[in-house]
């Protein structure tokens, strides 16, 4: 970014006359904003609408298909209707926390998005401790939600704020846990640098690199679906228990903020297991950049679309798990925390330190990631198959067409 | 450009720990704290210690605070605090204050302090690592053994004793 910075200050030179402190203030907004209007806007909005008409389907309903074709507007209309409802205050909320709280949470989804990676130099800020970054400044939305929970003066918001922050705290744990085997296999915090690490074709990943890093990477995107709050871990807004949790008292663009940061956290967690163990934006081509010269953009191209796709793809197996599996009670989402994933994920670490230590002495053990990755073919595949010996079973009419 | 961010680090900070020991609100306190917290991370960014920086965010705002925040919620008496501790008057406060003060800021006149012209910032990241596992791996375990003890202890005393009949 001060590169950039250089780059244009350099080659317009009427900027050079003024301070410098303003050029830089109007490129970081500027990359702000871009991000804000051309991917997490549209992303959020969009992926609200996806999500309920997955659930229609899911649960044999239609779904939103009024506002335009298919109900695709619908995310523009309800967020109209959201822009202009009143700014309500409850009387007896503590107002200026109240007020202050989404803004917070917000800020805490939105300020990872510096160093989520979407191509091969296609990132705002590579920072060298990336992932790390991600951890810290993640933990802003706990601190929001405590705040909104606290100030709305409700049973139902100071529970789900606690709830929330008790699942997130815990959930840290062994996310971070998950993430160390990866940074001990590449050496480096940089989430490009972890992304060159990894090879284009599937056994090249780290999700298949040892049978260490294959749990490591169903603790991370489990422990990430509760540290996002999504189901089966999404007792914080339980509906039947909580109203709707910490953000029961909000409306209007308050609420908006709340949903938005939720939905874009989405994207957040899919993106961050594409980097850190499906392979990020690797493609075959980028094994022959010399080769293609000239071709060198159209290269990098195609690793953004590989790196979104793998994680739109992601995001779609959320929203499925969302309303496919039930909720977990409190006590048994500690349980699954503290008594399974940490021990296996400190497991975890010993293993792929010795593995490593070993792997240089046999280089055998080098071909154990193509028995990981068929073994991880197995599972999907052994999904489909029992699914389909369901219907069979059942006799049952199937209705696959997505667009009614 | 520099110096503008850094002034408004600073104010940050100690606006920040100002709110946390003069306001009647100690929820307000607790929520202050994230201010001053998050304004010495920004210091450590200044000094070029990006990891120190984050180290501070992920221990201070999404450990330390959330912890304070849980027990400042739960209590009853946000707004008429009972201070339960009396022996610090009014009188004896002022003479430990301009005591203490004086001593720090004696300190800070006197002190020798020795200016850098301001540093690209290079990856600290490794040479933490090096250092941590090489010349200071005493201390480091030790704290580490120090923090395993604490954690033992918290669950020893936090548990519900269960008798055997």
């Amino acid at each position: 970014m001060e590169r950039l910075a250089d780059y244009i200050v350099y080659n317009l030179p009427f900027l050079q006359q003024i301070p410098r402190v303003i050029v830089d203030l109007i490129i970081m907004l500027f990359f702000a904003t871009c991000m804000l209007l051309f991917w997490v806007a549209l992303f959020a909005g969009i992926t609200s609408w996806v999500e309920r008409r997955v659930a229609g389907r899911i649960q044999s309903r239609i779904g939103p298909n009024r506002v335009g074709p298919q109900g695709f507007l619908q995310w523009i209309a309800d967020g109209l209707k959201c822009f202009l409802k009143e700014d309500f205050v409850p009387a007896a909320a503590d107002k200026k926390l109240f007020l202050l709280a989404p803004y917070i949470v917000f800020a805490g989804m939105f300020a990872v998005f510096v160093v989520v990676p979407f191509g091969d130099g296609l990132i705002i800020s590579n920072l060298n401790i990336g992932i790390f970054y991600v951890l810290a400044i993640s933990s802003l939305v706990v601190v929001g939600i405590l705040m909104s929970g606290w100030s709305s003066n409700n049973k139902w918001s100071l529970l789900g704020g606690m709830r929330s922050a008790a699942q997130i705290v815990s959930y840290e744990i062994p996310v971070s846990l998950a993430i160390l085997p990866v940074i001990l296999l590449t050496g480096s915090l940089g989430m490009q640098d972890i992304i060159r690490a990894q090879g284009p074709y599937p056994w090249q990943w780290f999700a298949f690199h040892n049978p260490f890093t294959f749990i490591a990477f169903f603790i991370f995107f489990i422990g990430a679906l509760a540290e996002g709050n999504r189901t089966p871990f999404d007792i914080p807004e339980a509906e039947s228990e909580l109203v709707a949790g910490y953000n029961t008292e909000y409306s209007g663009m308050r609420f908006v903020f709340f949903f938005f940061a939720e939905w874009a956290n989405l994207y957040i967690i899919a993106a961050l297991t594409v980097t850190l163990f499906l392979g990020g934006w690797n493609t075959p081509a980028h094994l022959y950049t010399n080769l293609f010269g000239l071709l060198h953009r159209s290269v990098d191209v195609a690793g953004t679309f590989v790196f979104i796709l793998k994680s739109l793809f992601l995001v779609f197996v959320i929203i499925w798990i969302r309303w496919t599996l039930p909720r977990l009670r409190v006590d048994q989402m500690m349980d699954v925390c503290w008594k399974y994933f940490v021990p296996f994920s400190f497991a975890n670490i010993v293993g792929t330190i010795i593995w490593m230590v070993l792997a240089d002495a046999a280089p055998v053990l080098g071909y154990v990631r193509y028995i990981l990755f068929v073994v991880g073919l197995m599972v999907p595949l052994a999904i489909a198959m029992k699914i389909t010996r369901n219907f069979r079973l059942a006799k049952s009419e199937i209705h696959l067409n997505p667009f009614i | 450009m520099g110096e503008i961010v850094f002034i408004a680090l600073a104010v940050g900070t100690t606006v920040g720990a100002g709110v946390v020991a003069f306001s009647k609100n100690i929820v307000y306190s607790a929520f202050a704290l994230l201010l001053s917290f998050f304004c010495v991370a920004g210091l450590y960014v200044f000094l070029a210690a990006d990891f120190v920086a984050a180290t501070q965010v992920i221990v201070y705002i999404g450990g330390i605070l959330v912890l304070i925040l849980f027990g400042v919620m739960l209590t009853e008496k946000i707004e008429k605090v009972n201070i339960s501790n009396q022996a610090l008057k009014p009188f004896r406060a002022w003479i430990l204050l301009i005591v203490s003060g004086g001593i720090l800021i004696a300190a800070i006149v006197k002190t020798n302090w020795i200016t850098k012209a301001p540093l690209p910032p290079t990856p600290t990241t490794g040479e933490l690592g090096n250092a941590f596992l090489t010349r200071y791996l005493l201390p480091f375990e030790i704290a580490s053994v120090l923090l395993l003890v604490a954690l033992i202890g918290a669950i020893i005393a936090g548990r519900k004793e269960v008798r055997r009949k």
